[in-house]
């Protein structure tokens, strides 16, 4: 992974000591509130209903087994012991203390992390596939394309006062495992009919209250353009986004407002002046991306036969590999999700002990690297499949290794009122509801892949609008009440869920999800996924069973 | 009053006139866009030299043919969450070459002299202006960018 050179290291550590002034200077009373406030959140610091909380960087999802034990210490002596993962791969603690914060950013610095642009109206952190480096379906590894794009993004002095948050994702091929039809740019490495690779450009997707999906802005983009387009949307976006209304901001609104034709041809306007003097050459892409070669594996790792004779001696073991194991492109590798999703933990929770042990774990047997996931999950992304029986065993005694990856208690789902500030309604016991009721692994298996996404407000961060089955929770005259669609998809088949009717008290969240399930049992063909059923049968038939009663 | 401009404090003595101030004074002054256009025939005669106020609303394109008129060009944040102007600070360096001042006026924090900076903008009008002695030290927050910036046109990729 990459590593940092002189002057990365030193950018960091001189983001540390300005913010520790103007933590200073804000306890000193010489900054009122609301200038601190944009201070604080592009050092990824929120106030929330009963703590600060601290959005810290993962770029593109990657983590050496160091960083995660720092990680795990870190929550120790600042918080209480345990970290969230988000959608868009990053951590949170929930309970850092203000005045502590420049400390806490030191730390990470010493390992070369960063809470820089984690928040407010800037480009944040960009993200990808958390299968990138490994899928044998990849056109090409999109993670020192994010390298390149974290560093042009850091402190960019042009674009940190934009008229609202701005977010990227890169993925290296067809397979959408990285939402990035619903990011202000989304870019996917193609290929063209001459047989180079370059950039799928999208741009205009996002979610919270007026979801949209990206529209393709350019076919295709040569890679040594990259920055300079990037700089061309930013720049165009910078002046005509709008800043009277913060719902309005988003570059899905001015992509809206004026069409994609017409914003094409401002970018395109735009690029032509600065192309040349952003062009990157072949030394500094290669420069990233000798942080990103392949390692040394091991050509014998598919003579193993146990990984075959523990199956069959393990239902349970088995039950793991069908569920939360993927294929790696060198034979004998496996690639091991780690759900954060147990019966035992709100969704994306880890604590600081599980974490020491994830970190060792993957010292062991996966060459020291840890990755986050979209969908709130770890992965160990190079394991041996002969080594996969020995992992299982420890993950297990650590309550790691819930067998549910991609089934419907996999959820994604928002802090919520339990923590947030912004929320209507709660969202972390209703997935515990769920998840209490739906405790039979095998019934789960059957079902298939089931996507659950659950936000507490319109603010949608937990992507409701793209669920299989979407939960919004609402405020109705100080009443929790929950708004159900279906439909939707984050993936390479994106779309955004239909409403399925009148929002849903409290109480009968549980039962709803409960007959969305009986009347797609009773439809499905076969095998048939959830999704295929709702997009062919459509919404009517679950509407007409959940509102039956009244 | 004093402000910061290539980063030394000192005295300033443009005046921004407003639109109502029916007569010219005197000396250094500077007028919106809106009165340019409507008056430049009589400003071009004003003994003593013209400045520009733009704001983010501004077309900026179309005044590019006169910016060899202006000896100081103001932007101005109407708020410090406007970033708009940081855009036209590095269009007026970068594209149309203007070589006088550009100075930021209005709602600015002293943590944003260093982006500012980066951007093209060499002189700083703060409303706290007893501040100044501190806010400079904000200049040398950090001693690199990965950027193309104004103050080092190569991208630190070709550098390192």
């Amino acid at each position: 992974m990459y590593q940092y050179d002189n002057y990365d290291q030193a950018m960091v550590d001189q983001r540390v000591a300005q913010y520790r002034d103007q933590t200073r200077r804000f306890l000193a009373g010489e900054l009122t509130e609301e200038q601190f406030r944009p201070l604080r959140l592009m050092n990824g610091l929120y106030v929330q209903i009963h703590a600060p909380m601290l959005r810290v960087a993962i770029p593109y999802g990657l983590m050496s087994s160091r960083q995660v034990r720092k990680i795990a210490d870190i929550s120790r002596r600042y918080d209480k012991g345990y970290v969230h993962f988000t959608t868009r791969t990053n951590f949170q603690l929930n309970w850092p203390a203000l005045e502590t914060v420049p400390d806490i950013l030191a730390e990470l610095a010493s390992v070369q992390m960063h809470a820089i642009q984690s928040s407010g109206n800037c480009i944040r952190n960009t993200t990808s596939d958390q299968l990138a480096g490994i899928n044998a379906n990849e056109i090409e590894d999109p993670r020192p394309w994010c390298e390149i794009i974290r560093q042009w993004s850091t402190f960019h002095p042009e674009f940190a006062y934009l008229p609202r948050k701005f977010k990227i994702a890169v993925i290296g091929g067809k397979e959408d495992r990285a939402a990035t039809k619903l990011h202000d740019i989304g870019l996917h490495l193609v290929k063209n009919n001459e047989g180079e690779v370059g950039f799928e450009v999208l741009v205009g997707g996002g979610l919270g209250r007026t979801p949209i999906l990206g529209q393709q802005i350019r076919p295709f983009l040569e890679k040594k353009d990259l920055l300079s387009y990037l700089e061309a949307i930013l720049r165009v976006y910078n002046r005509l986004g709008r800043r009277d209304n913060k719902y309005k901001a988003r570059i899905k609104i001015t992509v809206r407002e004026h069409g994609i034709n017409h914003i094409r041809e401002l970018v395109e306007a735009e690029w032509v002046h600065i192309r040349e003097q952003l062009e990157l050459d072949d030394k500094e892409i290669e420069r990233v991306k000798k942080h990103f070669t392949e390692p040394d594996y091991d050509g014998t790792a598919s003579d193993d036969e146990s990984f075959e004779k523990m199956q069959a001696e393990d239902a349970d073991f088995a039950a793991w590999v069908k569920q939360n194991i993927v294929e790696h492109k060198v034979a004998g590798y496996k690639a091991a999700y780690i759900s954060l999703k147990s019966p035992t933990a709100p969704p994306g929770d880890v604590s600081a002990e599980q974490l020491d042990i994830i970190a060792d774990l993957a010292d062991e047997f996966s060459l020291g690297e840890v990755r986050s996931t979209h969908n709130q999950n770890l992965l160990l992304s190079d394991v041996k499949q002969g080594d996969l029986y020995a992992l299982w065993c420890q993950l297990k005694s650590n309550n790691l290794a819930t067998a549910n990856i991609n089934t419907l208690t996999d959820m994604i789902c928002c802090p919520g009122l339990d923590f947030c500030g912004l929320a209507n309604a709660t969202s972390i016991p209703l997935a515990k509801e769920i998840t209490d009721r739906f405790d039979d692994l095998d019934y789960l298996y059957d079902l298939g892949d089931i996507k659950i996404k659950m936000s507490g407000c319109m603010n949608g961060c937990a992507h409701q609008s793209v669920g299989h089955i979407g939960i919004l929770g609402v405020d109705k005259k100080g009443e929790e009440w929950y708004q159900f669609t279906l439909g939707g998809s984050s993936e390479e088949d994106a779309s955004l869920g239909q409403r399925l009717g009148r929002a849903i008290p409290k109480d009968k969240v549980l039962e709803t999800v409960e007959t969305l399930i009986d009347v797609f049992k009773d439809l499905r063909h076969d095998d048939e996924l959830f999704l295929s059923t709702v997009r062919r049968v459509g919404v009517d038939p679950f509407k007409e069973r959940v509102y039956a009663d009244n | 009053m004093q402000i910061i401009k290539d980063r030394k404090i000192v005295e300033d003595n443009w005046l921004h006139l407003d639109d109502e101030a029916a007569d010219l004074v005197l000396g250094d002054v500077t007028v919106t866009l809106e009165r340019w256009q409507a008056e430049h025939e009589s400003l071009l005669k004003h003994d003593g030299s013209l400045g520009i106020r733009l704001s983010g609303d501004d077309p900026i394109e179309e005044m590019v043919p006169d910016l060899d008129k202006f000896k100081l060009i103001v932007l101005i944040f109407p708020a410090f969450t406007d970033g708009r102007c940081y855009s036209f600070a590095r269009l007026l360096r970068d594209r149309y070459d203007y070589k006088g001042e550009i100075r930021a006026q209005g709602d600015i924090l002293h943590d944003q002299l260093f982006y500012m900076t980066q951007c093209g903008i060499n002189s700083f009008e703060m409303a706290n202006s007893h501040r100044l002695v501190e806010a400079m030290a904000a200049f040398d927050d950090f001693s690199e960018s990965y950027q193309t910036t104004v103050l080092k046109p190569d991208p630190l990729y070709r550098r390192r």
